[in-house]
């Protein structure tokens, strides 16, 4: 047990911290959920990568800096702390790229990492279906061999894909087995969005911006080297991913203590101080201390070569119910500004959605039922 | 960085469950109720002597084992686990190693498992097993000082949980032997009986989770175990997602205590908060998973709920704590509210 931090982390964090402090935009950008605020943070994004900072888990071949799980949390840590933009590349670089690392051929590394992380290519998530959300495995959206062209043909449709109408590229898994195959039946497809065939239709989230899309394909062909994983195997390698050091890391703690100190400011700076609303405050604080400390044990387990699986649930139910709790808490302290657009009540909006991404709050608890205390699935 | 219990502190905690988990169920448990066969309980303390339970933070040159705060999570935890009916919290966090700091000559009967230490923190208020232990801890003023018991008079409670022992205690001016003086000193103190009584808490609430999980996975309604149901699985899911959260907390706590690091008073508050709760939510999900089988004293449940409770309010509730908490984050208390209050160890209710 020791919680301090050696002194080559402790360098590694002052070079984040500077390089952050010189860098970061004076002036919040506009939201990377519309197309003018994308463009702003992709030119960011390329700032990061400039600076080596981008992908700093990465291999140093691919743009990273070969960093340890430790040093990654630190890096986050100081990313939110100094108010830098959200990242657009996320869904690229935290849901696809470990895939790619696990399961990805050498001319697939090659050719899809150093663009994801140069932020050239931006890469949106194809799971989810109209009539296919928390029950993934029920998808529809089909690949048909073409034998003779060397691929597959592409037909369905995807939604509720964060950042479509502005990324270049899809992940997805589509049914290359019949249907009543369930999740054996799925294949892992990288797909380009200027392929023809494709049409992306742009649509508001709960907070009015354009961070949503449903893409729709015809016929889409997409050659065999596209293929992430094996035909058959989209099931294994879209899950393998989430129950390690991905699920673990999909929302660092960074985030979270950030949130929290600006709270405190806002329930210190109000005038009459915190008023009624001190515990909610304290409780909130709480909460995102406690998510980065079962963070670190977890980090120490994966260091340490123990297995986590299931835990990622806990994180996850851990980190999006804490979110809102802090953002409802801030709205209470704004009272009636809350109302006002700004960065509180757009933090609410998005923060509800914490529980509906990346697997429902509901299938989570199911998860931690199931996995960890062993009950019955039926 | 490593956050994990250390080798040495899970070997300790390892050789306490291995002696409890042969010897204290239900049965050890009710052995502490009034009218129970307090000699098990007794003799069972003694055994737990002997793998240097109460010599845990006395220091190896006073005959203990050395250790510090850190090593208090895993094995309270383990001790909350089980629920002997002893103040665990209290010999073994405050009292063994104030007593071998005094050089008081107690100290081996405590080391030997034959003497139990309980703490008077609060005047007039209810002792948990003043009616049984053979030293008592008195604040005085500014100082803790060691009674026992035939030096001060007890009047004995009845209490929710019946092994608890409770009873007022009212201590002789002047008379005692001085443990520890002046603020900082006793602040210390405090902190470990709280850190303690934390880390039981996350074993009795992980107690209740095992007892509820086990339940609802036999209990058959409607021709399924009612654990395949989502609305038992959710309820159930929520307390294991407390107690993995309370638990780091906890063992944090112990680490900035023992480190002296400056945030172990907040740590410590914050790690009383998160246990308390998680325990009472394990407690509340427990009972109602048991259904009306678990409402009645036949059944067990009822042993490690009635606990709960008692250390949730016990060392500063958690609305004490959360108090700290807030002081501490520099968010002041509405006009009238106090903010002068001294609450480095003060009223916990």
């Amino acid at each position: 047990m020791d919680l301090t931090w050696s002194p080559e982390e402790e360098e590694f964090r002052a070079q984040a911290r500077a390089w952050l402090a010189a860098h970061v935009p004076r002036e919040p950008l506009p939201s990377g959920d519309t197309r003018a605020g994308f463009a702003a943070h992709l030119a960011w994004e390329r700032e990061l990568f400039e600076g080596r900072w981008a992908v700093v888990s990465w291999p140093a071949e691919y743009g990273g800096r070969d960093a340890s799980l430790w040093q990654w949390l630190i890096f986050e840590e100081e990313y939110y702390r100094a108010g830098a933009p959200s990242r657009v590349t996320q869904n690229g670089i935290f849901l696809l790229a470990p895939a790619v690392f696990e399961f990805g051929t050498p001319e697939q590394r090659r050719r899809i990492l150093p663009r994801m992380a140069a932020a050239r290519e931006l890469w949106a998530q194809g799971w989810s279906e109209p009539d296919a959300g928390s029950d993934l495995a029920a998808l529809r959206s089909r690949a048909a061999r073409d034998a003779a062209a060397g691929g597959w043909r592409l037909t369905g449709q995807k939604t509720w894909t964060t950042r479509g109408a502005f990324c270049t590229h899809l992940f997805g898994l589509f049914r290359t087995g019949p249907r009543a195959e369930r999740h054996r039946g799925l294949t892992y497809f990288l797909v380009p969005l200027d392929a023809p065939g494709v049409t992306v239709r742009g649509f508001e989230r709960l907070d009015g911006d354009e961070g949503f899309a449903e893409v729709f394909l015809d016929d889409v062909f997409v050659p065999d080297a596209d293929v992430l994983g094996g035909v058959g195997q989209g099931w294994s390698v879209a899950m393998a991913t989430t129950g390690s050091e991905r699920g673990l890391t999909l929302r660092s703690p960074g985030r979270y203590l950030q949130a929290a100190r600006r709270l405190l400011e806002l329930a210190r700076n109000r005038p009459g101080g915190p008023g009624a609303h001190r515990d909610r405050v304290a409780e909130s604080w709480m909460a995102a201390e406690a998510y980065r400390l079962f963070t670190l044990e977890q980090v120490t387990s994966i260091v340490e070569g123990r297995q986590v699986g299931a835990e990622s649930s806990l994180a996850k139910l851990s980190w999006s119910e804490l979110d809102i709790r802090l953002h409802e808490t801030a709205m209470e302290l704004l009272g009636p500004e809350a109302e006002a657009d700004g960065p509180w009540s757009r933090g609410f909006l998005f923060s509800l959605a914490g529980p509906i991404y990346a697997g429902t709050n509901e299938i989570q608890r199911n998860i931690v039922a199931e996995r960890l205390l062993g009950l019955p699935r039926r | 960085m490593r956050f994990a219990v250390a080798e040495r502190d899970a070997v300790l905690a390892e050789a306490v469950g291995e002696v409890l988990a042969g010897r204290c169920g239900p049965e050890l448990i009710r052995a502490g109720w009034p009218g129970g066969r307090v000699a098990q309980v007794d003799a069972l303390w003694r055994t737990l002597a002997q793998v240097g339970m109460p010599a845990a933070l006395v220091p190896e040159a006073a005959d203990g084992l050395g250790l510090d705060e850190t090593a208090l999570a895993p094995l309270m935890e383990t001790l909350g686990r089980a629920g002997p009916p002893v103040p665990a919290a209290e010999t073994v966090a405050v009292g063994a190693p104030l007593l071998a700091a005094a050089g008081a000559p107690q100290l081996a009967a405590v080391l030997a498992g034959s003497s139990l230490v309980t703490v008077a923190w609060h005047a007039g208020a209810p002792v948990p097993f003043a009616a049984r232990a053979a030293l008592i801890v008195v604040r005085v003023g500014d100082g803790l000082r060691l009674y026992e018991r035939g030096e001060v008079d007890t009047e004995p409670l009845a209490s929710v949980d019946g092994s608890r022992g409770l009873a007022r205690v009212s201590a002789p001016a002047g008379g005692g032997l001085l443990l520890a003086e002046g603020p900082e000193a006793r602040a210390a103190v405090w902190r470990r009986g709280v850190l303690a009584t934390a880390a039981l808490l996350v074993g009795l609430g992980a107690r209740m989770l095992d007892l509820a999980v086990a339940h609802v996975r036999e209990r058959r309604q409607f021709g399924v175990p009612v654990g395949s149901f989502q609305a038992v699985k959710h309820a159930l899911a929520d307390v294991e997602v407390a107690l993995r959260l309370a638990r780091p907390a906890v063992l944090a706590a112990g680490w900035a205590q023992a480190a002296g690091d400056a945030e172990a008073p907040v740590r410590t508050s914050m790690a009383k908060v998160l246990a308390s709760d998680a325990a009472r939510l394990a407690a509340r999900t427990a009972l109602q998973c048991h259904g009306a089988i678990g409402y009645t004293t036949e059944h067990p449940l009822h042993l490690y709920a009635k606990r709960a409770w008692a250390l949730a309010a016990d060392w500063g509730g958690p609305a004490h704590h959360r108090e700290r908490v807030a002081r501490w984050l520099g968010l002041t208390a509405p006009a009238g509210h106090g903010n002068a209050t001294d609450l480095s160890e003060g009223t916990p209710w």
